[in-house]
């Protein structure tokens, strides 16, 4: 592995991390909000999060 | 009842004896040929070896302190097709040490992959880039990998033969392994398939929903057992499930599905010239992230895990080990719940697919 792969790599970990983060929050507050919605706010937050960790994937095993 | 206790001692002797044929002509002596490597590339190449599929079921093996690699596992079948069909037994590769002879053909397992070599001492021409430039031959063998596929498919319908039995011996209630299933089976109906595909449509594909649910949760699960087996980390293995997702949206697709990926309603018309490719893109991107995902998820756990119990012996003091057997415990019991969640975004993903494919065009709605 080369140096720029290896930034890159923590780039993309870094990036993946903010936006599932975001994601984990945002379905917390959501949550609180409405506890009753507690069931479909996971899928879709399972969702969202699976897409972004598919994207972040793709770009690690694709260097 | 007594035919049921027969049964199953049948069944148990049977396997036994599988096991024990298999054990006796599996200990191996290896002459030491290569210095010992330390402990650090030795884990790695362990783990990059538990990531490869294999031609010979290994279970485990271990170094003796005499320095002799003891292997315990069985041979599978190797089928070729190499100018005529070739059978053999992998344990005529030795573990991969040795060349296999079959009718005046020499064989040799490089990378987990059979290339075909010159003599009994044929050696593997590799060119700049370290790829093996000897020639391929078909490969339709039995590995590993299609082994577990071949077990996961007699679990599969020894589970729902059984489920299906206990509802019709009993009325439609469940018993046994229906009680187990049925909670899981109604999830995937209530939760997964009705809402992302309607009412309307969605028992079409609730066979394909099921079979895929259950097939890559005890894919996952096999995969976290000691016996050292997983298919979700064969991207050949999530290519096929992921094409069989993209033949069923394209060809289950109606006129709504096509005209919003080439006339898109509701936009300028430059605008829909521009969308039409990248949506046709999008329904070959997104069979891709399903393999991907899949692929990636498992393969990554898989790695990290074994890392983490590598380390034990790395670290070689006590704080070290037990803070590392620690870490594996939990991140094991994280696997577990990653090995569902797949199976589950596998199937919702799937069904969103499959709902955007067969939904009705509203008229009244806005794009």
């Amino acid at each position: 592995m080369e140096i720029p792969e290896i930034v890159g790599a923590g780039l993309i970990v870094i990036g993946a991390g903010i936006g599932i983060g975001r994601i984990g929050g945002s379905a917390m507050d959501a949550i609180a909000r409405q506890p009753e919605a507690t069931g479909k706010i996971q899928t879709a937050m399972l969702i969202a999060a699976a897409l972004i960790e598919g994207i972040g994937f793709a770009a690690l095993f694709a260097k | 009842m007594r035919r049921k206790i027969s049964l199953k001692l049948i069944t148990s002797f049977l396997l036994l004896t599988a096991f024990v044929s298999f054990g006796q002509n599996e200990v191996e002596q290896v002459p030491e040929h290569e210095p010992k490597t330390d402990k650090k590339t030795e884990i790695k190449e362990y783990i990059q070896h538990h990531l490869m599929d294999s031609y010979d079921f290994g279970l485990f093996s271990y170094e003796t302190d005499a320095g002799e690699d003891k292997h315990f596992g069985f041979p599978l079948p190797v089928i070729l097709w190499d100018n005529g069909l070739k059978v053999f037994s992998s344990s005529k590769f030795h573990h991969g040490e040795t060349v296999a002879e079959v009718d005046g053909n020499f064989y040799r397992v490089h990378h987990a992959k059979i290339y075909k070599v010159d003599g009994i001492d044929g050696e593997i021409i590799e060119d700049a880039h370290h790829h093996a430039t000897n020639e391929k031959p078909l490969d339709f063998s039995i590995t590993k990998n299609v082994s577990l596929i071949f077990m996961v498919f007699g679990i599969l319908f020894f589970m729902f033969s059984r489920m299906a039995k206990a509802y019709k011996n009993n009325n439609g209630m469940p018993t046994g392994m229906g009680r187990f299933l049925e909670p899981i089976v109604l999830y995937v109906r209530d939760e997964i398939a009705i809402p992302n595909i309607g009412e309307k449509h969605y028992k079409r594909f609730m066979s394909y929903l099921l079979t895929v649910f259950f097939f890559v949760w005890i894919i996952n699960l096999f995969g976290l057992t000691p016996i050292g087996m997983n298919l979700t980390n064969n991207i050949a293995v999530t290519f096929c499930l992921s094409i069989l997702t993209y033949l069923i949206t394209t060809f289950s697709g109606n006129k709504n599905y096509w005209k919003h990926i080439f006339w898109m309603p509701g936009v300028p018309v430059p605008m829909k010239i521009i969308l039409a490719p990248i949506e046709l893109l999008g329904t070959f991107i997104k069979p891709f992230a399903l393999m991907i995902r899949l692929y990636a998820n498992i393969t990554a756990g898989h790695i990290v895990l074994m890392s983490i119990i590598g380390m034990m012996f790395v670290f070689h003091n006590w704080i070290g080990s037990s803070l590392s057997f620690l870490l594996a415990f939990v991140l094991g019991i994280l696997e577990l719940l990653v090995a569902a969640l797949q199976a589950y975004i596998f199937t919702v993903l799937s069904a969103l697919y499959f709902g955007m494919a067969v939904e009705e065009h509203h008229h009244d709605e806005a794009h």
